[in-house]
């Protein structure tokens, strides 16, 4: 039987006369499991911020149709040449139209999908801006607006008037940040665009946008479906892009080939337009962990040296203890539970302290004009990491304080005593 | 006749540095309520023989009984065990752990054996140290106290679970005149009013001449 309070009052008088090595061992893990937390939070606050800005602005899966060559050739289909080895000289892309066959089924048809949460329709077009006699290019994408805000964080970037202002405007358009300022526009104005065709229509701006991309801002505004469409022409059925938000990200890979091949269109996930960002945020996963954990791992050998001088201080002690019938088992105890008190108090005051710097730098200004919505240094308060933080330090100091407290378990009390 | 503490065919060798033959053939027992004593030179193996009685030093042949029950064998926490409740064990050097009062270093193997209440166990420590003439010290520091309180206090500590049998190695050979003279005394009040067996390692002739009972060893074996 172990009569835990008698060891835990031994252990508790032993680091309470050790006072100074008591409080530098758990120094050692506060220090690491704060840098820890720290790290952690900032980092991945950062990666999220990051990944979002150029993920919120890319659909799950998104349906178009691509432009390119027919995979077979004619000549492939040409029985008398099957056996020959046939080059074909400058392929040109096959003729085809911009826009979805079947749009409108295919919208329908996914909203009532049970892994869908949403799909919007898209027009995306070819325009000049024109501001007196400069003609600007850029593109003009027609959505419906609402249904975009529910599904997109598109409203975050509207940074002057709301998306209300588009639906309910019949010509409005939500011009890019970088467009109204080179064309000294601003909310309320008037800008003429051109289609490639050279009709001409005035519309009114209802609001900026600005998504913190420059290459975007430089080109890119919202305006209605049906403006677009009548801009351009063409039926109320003519969109060229649908986007699909899922409920599942990580299924996105596989419907978007269930759907290509479904609908002939093209579907490119989300994973496939944005590996890179993907491996970024791993790569800097792995330095947050590799530099917390090489930090808790010196804070391991200080707890193995603090308690390995603690036990050389104690043979004698540790001899009498076994002599007056205290077991090996309860010697290892007495020992390990003086490196657990440690670990857990030090996690305790590093997560505290983690939390605390958190705090500070959450609330560090953090003002850039490429993200409109931040105002100060991102970070990620994930209770998880809390947890992580907490047993990572108790397995260390587990580890740290098994090897000394095993040795103590094995010494010999009659060696100690006779002095040999 | 009934013996506490019984040895069969005891033998030990110690294998470095050379291989030596430190006890042999060790057959003698301890009657309850006697006061035996060791004598011998130093390398006689008494020491040894008496480590091997406290049930510490596993490495021999032989057997041991205490209480008519054989030990050797056992698993080091049973050991420990029947250290705790039946062996109470005085050294040489005191040997108190010197962050605690001396009450708790009284306290402790009974706080191990957990038999009795916490309250109970303060009641119990206090009274051998008042059996001692120590219950004033009971709150000091024990590395505040003199050389002759710690062997008391360490005496009260052995006694603290009314063992079988209390062993001494050399428990007055650190001590003046006066504390050895105190400590005896002690010894043998516990052998007349509580009926206690014991057994001491010692040089001093003196303290063995008044003992029951003195087992002279030589060159590992008992010559009488």
């Amino acid at each position: 039987m172990i009569n835990w309070k008698v060891i835990l009052n031994i252990a508790k008088t032993h680091l309470l006369t050790k006072m100074k090595s008591t409080v530098t061992a758990s120094l050692g893990v506060t220090f690491g499991i704060g840098a820890y937390i720290t790290l952690v939070s900032f980092m991945t606050g950062l990666n999220e911020m990051l990944d979002s800005l150029i993920l919120n602005q890319t659909p799950h899966i998104h349906i178009y149709n691509e432009i390119e060559p027919s995979e077979k050739q004619p000549i492939a289909l040409y029985q008398e040449f099957e056996d020959a080895f046939n080059v074909v000289n400058s392929i040109k892309p096959k003729q085809s139209q911009k826009k979805i066959h079947n749009g409108l089924p295919i919208l329908n048809y996914l909203k009532r999908d049970k892994k869908v949460y949403g799909a919007t329709p898209q027009l995306r077009a070819q325009i000049f801006y024109l501001s007196g006699s400069i003609e600007l290019g850029g593109n003009l994408v027609g959505v419906d607006i609402m249904e975009e805000a529910k599904l997109s964080n598109i409203g975050d970037y509207i940074v002057e008037g709301t998306a209300q202002d588009l639906k309910n405007s019949e010509n409005g358009i939500l011009l890019g940040a970088g467009l109204a300022k080179k064309m000294s526009l601003k909310k309320g104005d008037r800008v003429q665009v051109s289609t490639i065709k050279g009709d001409v229509f005035p519309l009114k701006i209802v609001g900026i946008y600005q998504s913190g991309i420059a290459d975007i801002d430089n080109i890119q505004s919202y305006t209605n479906l049906k403006t677009i469409q009548r801009i351009l022409g063409e039926a109320q059925n003519y969109i060229t892009d649908i986007n699909v938000k899922l409920y599942d990200i990580n299924e996105a890979t596989s419907m978007a080939k269930s759907f290509g091949q479904q609908f002939q269109v093209k579907a490119t996930s989300i994973n496939e337009a944005n590996a890179q960002f993907e491996t970024g945020s791993n790569i800097r996963n792995l330095i947050t962990y590799a530099v917390s954990i090489t930090l808790l791992i010196v804070a391991g050998f200080g707890i193995y040296n603090i308690l390995n001088m603690l036990i050389y201080e104690k043979m004698k002690d540790i001899a009498i203890l076994k002599a007056t019938g205290f077991s090996g088992n309860d010697v290892q105890l007495i020992f390990m539970s003086q490196a657990m008190i440690i670990g857990a108090i030090g996690g305790i005051f590093g997560l505290i302290v983690g939390f605390v710097l958190s705090k500070l730098i959450d609330n560090v200004a953090f003002e850039t004009e490429a993200l409109p919505t931040i105002t100060t240094y991102p970070i990620n308060y994930n209770a998880w990491y809390y947890v992580i933080g907490i047993s990572f330090a108790l397995i260390s100091t587990f580890v740290a304080g098994w090897l000394p407290s095993n040795k103590a378990k094995r010494i010999d009390p009659v060696r100690i005593i006779r002095g040999t | 006749m009934e013996f506490v503490l019984e040895t069969k065919n005891i033998n030990k060798y110690f294998e470095k540095p050379v291989e030596f033959h430190v006890l042999k053939d060790i057959f003698f027992g301890i009657e309850k309520g006697e006061f035996a004593s060791i004598m011998g030179k130093s390398g006689s193996g008494k020491s040894t023989l008496l480590y091997i009685l406290s049930t510490m030093d596993t490495d021999y042949t032989g057997e041991l009984y205490l209480n008519n029950k054989l030990v050797t064998g056992q698993k080091r926490h049973e050991l420990s065990k029947i250290r705790n409740k039946n062996i109470g064990f005085v050294f040489q050097f005191h040997y108190l752990l010197s962050e605690f009062s001396v009450l708790e270093n009284v306290m402790l193997p009974a706080k191990k054996l957990a038999e009795k209440s916490l309250s109970e166990i303060e009641h119990d420590a206090m009274e051998k140290l008042r059996m001692l003439g120590i219950e004033k010290l009971a709150m000091q520091r024990a590395s505040r106290i003199s050389g002759g309180e710690k062997q008391r206090v360490a005496i009260a500590r052995a006694l603290i679970n009314n063992p079988s049998i209390l062993m001494g190695d050399e428990p007055t050979g650190n001590l003046d005149s006066h504390n050895s003279e105190n400590v005896f005394s002690i010894f043998k009040r516990l052998k007349e009013e509580e009926g206690l067996s014991l057994l001491i390692v010692t040089h001093d002739e003196d303290f063995a001449k008044r003992t029951d009972r003195i087992i002279q060893m030589e060159d590992g074996r008992i010559l009488n």
